[in-house]
Parts: structure tokens; sequence; C-alpha cells
């Protein structure tokens, strides 16, 4: 196991075959409604992210890292922490291209949650899943999700704005010890009861969702 | 020979904005929908205009035509990271079982474009003598690695002042024997020799028919 550090590099990586690269995380519908023009305001669409949404599902995907005999409680409460029906769909349809790629990096590991839930579990879990498949720890969990929940975004307003990449990763790096702090909190749920698991919800990023779905001319996936 | 005799033969269509994918798709279900189970998967950069219009052609039913959107990087949905194509390809050959061939139409893009071979068995790369007929010297994946170039508008080369011969040369530079079609798609039977290529593609992934008993 002595590889399994660079496996979290592996799964962080936006070049990972999984999908990630189609979705902007409510992006495109944010810069489409003028919310995110700029660097300032694609910060604080990032750090609202990370503190909502990101939390969430970080702490999702560090329960998910521990071995479970029966997904679907936990998938389910990944449903409850996702009001827009969009928002579900795009995450549970990154979870399964997830699960199928790292299911055929690590294989036999994935198998009882691909066949438990076949449309594809909840992105975070998926992502818990697969840190676990690769060796890695609660807190790698946690941290991949928590990351990609901020580069993902960031990387769509660098296609959708033409802003500096530069200045984009500046911003990425600065946020490091707020990701960390989402880490921590989230690693602490990674034995917790189920329902205890953090809800903060953000309205806003859920609207930007289902504004998404039925807009006529989109780039992105979600 | 093919290790997996039950799937339907994958297609890719490629090429530049504008040189005639989608026409070439539209062209193919229209003579080939009566002869084979087809389905199409299209990745248009923008909307789903591609897919939109092969449903308005009507020249397949419209829920065997599925749009993915590819985060402004038609390439990477391609090549790179398959996962939303392929997802929608297995969708289609589940639902539609068995079809003889699916079809993938890419967003357009650049000369370095090419199909993944996790996702598709043949490709076509389709140019358009409008955009130059140094296209083919240039040469890149997409040219070289396609199983099939197709040089489309050939009735506009006068009127662009494209040289047919040195596009034919250059092509034979760049890809040696590799197969390759001149025709203007707009004209009635303008994908004649494409529709023939890929019945032979077809046929020969489907391998020789079972004896009888």
């Amino acid at each position: 196991m002595g590889g399994a550090p660079v496996n979290a590099l592996l799964l962080a990586d936006g070049r990972f075959p999984a999908g990630g690269h189609a979705h902007s995380g409510g992006m495109e519908s944010a810069v489409a409604a003028g919310r995110v023009t700029d660097l300032d305001s694609l910060g604080r669409f990032l750090l609202g992210r990370l503190f909502t949404a990101g939390l969430s599902a970080a702490a999702l995907a560090a329960a998910a890292s521990v071995e479970r005999e029966d997904w679907r409680d936990l998938d389910a409460e990944a449903d409850a922490r996702t009001p827009s029906p969009a928002i579900r769909r795009a995450s549970r349809r990154q979870g399964k291209q997830l699960i199928r790629t790292a299911g055929r990096l690590w294989p036999d590991k994935l198998d009882a949650l691909a066949w438990q839930i076949p449309d594809g579990p909840h992105h975070p879990v998926a992502m818990g899943a697969a840190t676990a498949a690769a060796g890695l720890r609660a807190a790698d969990a946690a941290r991949c999700t928590a990351f990609n929940a901020i580069a993902g975004p960031a990387g769509a307003a660098v296609r959708l704005l033409g802003i500096d990449p530069v200045q984009v990763h500046r911003l990425l790096a600065k946020l490091s010890g707020a990701v960390e702090e989402v880490v921590e909190e989230a690693t602490s749920y990674t034995y917790a009861a189920l329902d205890t698991l953090p809800c903060p919800g953000s309205v806003l990023l859920d609207l930007f969702g289902e504004q998404h779905a039925v807009s006529e001319v989109k780039l992105f996936a979600s | 020979m093919h290790p997996e005799p039950k799937r339907p033969l994958r297609v890719g269509v490629g090429g530049p904005v504008g040189s005639g994918k989608t026409a070439l798709v539209a062209a193919l279900c229209r003579a080939l929908a009566d002869r084979f189970n087809i389905a199409v998967v299209t990745n248009d950069i923008y909307t789903t205009e591609d897919a939109d219009f092969l449903r308005t052609q009507g020249v397949l039913a419209s829920e065997r035509i599925s749009a993915v959107q590819t985060g402004c990087c038609p390439h990477t949905a391609i090549r790179d990271d398959i996962s939303e194509n392929l997802e929608a390809v297995e969708d289609l050959e589940r639902r539609f079982d068995p079809l003889d061939v699916v079809l993938l139409e890419s967003g357009g893009d650049n000369l370095t474009a090419t199909f993944s071979q996790g996702l598709v068995d043949r490709q076509i790369f389709v140019l358009d003598v409008s955009g130059g007929d140094k296209v083919p010297r240039k040469g890149g994946p997409s040219v070289t690695l396609a199983d099939l170039l197709v040089i489309n508008k050939i009735d506009l080369a006068p009127l662009v002042g494209a040289d047919l011969e040195v596009m034919r040369r250059d092509s034979v530079a760049q890809r040696g024997d590799k197969d390759m079609v001149f025709c203007a798609l707009s004209t009635p039977d303008g994908a004649g020799e494409v529709v023939e290529w890929l019945t032979g593609q077809i046929g020969l992934w489907a391998g020789p028919a079972p004896a009888a008993l």
C-alpha cells in the first residue's frame, strides 16, 4: 500500500477520466445570470460553494470511505441533502462514471456499491468508496471531494469567462486553508450516525442547477 | 476479428466546424436506416443543435438520437475523458438492442482531435475544400489516424481555388493507402461512397453469417 497517497492525486486530478470535465457545478448558470463576472465574484462563489455543497459532499465522502454492507442508506442521505432534481441527476451521473472508471483501476472493491445502486450512487458516495478502494483514508476522501467542489467550477469559469488561469489558481491556492477546515470538519463525521451528517444548504446553487437543466444554450452537462 | 461480437460497431465522425459532419450523419442514416438498426450520439459544443437538426430531418426516430454536453472541450469528450459518451452509447445500445451501428458525431474541432479507441472502433474525419486545400498536408492525428478521410464540398473547389489533386496527394503522403473519399454531400447521392464504405465495415464487424445447420 506504499503507493496509496499518490492515488489521491489521481482521483483529484481534473484529467481523471470520470466525466467531471463536462460539469460546471452551477458555474455556467452563475455566469449566465451575471452572478460571476470576474475574479472577485468567482472567489465569493467558490467560498460559498465550499462551505455549503462542498462540506456536505465531503462529509458524505468521509462516511463512504468506511466499508459498508448496505450503501443505500448513505446514498439516501445524499439524496436528502440534494433538493434540486437536476443536481441529483448530475451527481448520480458523475457517481456512476466514477465507479465505472475506479472499478477498473481497483477491481472488485466497488462491485457491491455498483450492484446495489445500479443507476449510479451520488458522486460523494462514489468518491468515498473509490478512495477506500484505492487504499486511502477518510480525510483523503473528504479532501478530494472538497477540492473538487471548487476546482471543477473554477476550471469552468476559466473556460466560460476567459479569466487568467494563473489568477484562478492563485485563488485556489488562497482557499487551501479553507479547504482543510472543511476536510477536518467533514472527517469528524466519518463514523457519525448518518442522520447527523451536515446539510448546509445553498438555495442559489439549487436554483442554478434547475435553471441549467432547462436552459437552451449550454456547454456543460450541469 | 473483434473481441465482443455482440456489441454493435461504434463509428466516430469528426471534423472541423461546418465541414459536413452532421450532413454526413444524416445522409448515412437516410441511406442505411432501412437495412440496419442505427443510433446516434451528438456532441455539439452548443446546445443540442446537431441532435435537433437530425431529429427535424426525420432520418431516425428521435429517441435514437442522444446529445452529450462537452464542457467547452469537444476533443476531451471523445479522447481524454470518454465517460459521458460511453454512458450515452451504452444507454442507446441497451435501449435498442440489438443495434448494428452507433454513429458518434463529435463537436467541431481542430486537426488534433481524434477519437479514443476506448470509445469507437472506426473513425471518419470530414474535411471540406473551402477550409483550404493545405489542410491534409498539415496532417495531425485526425488526418493520419482516421480510418476514412472524407473530403467534402468538392463542387466548391473551383470557387475557392482549391486543388483537389494537391489534397489527394497530400492525403496519401500522410495516410498511405488508407481509405479516402471525395464527395459533395449536398448533391443527390453525394454520400454514396461513404455509405458503401460503412456498409462494408458493418459487415466486417458482424463477421460471416452463421452457417446454416
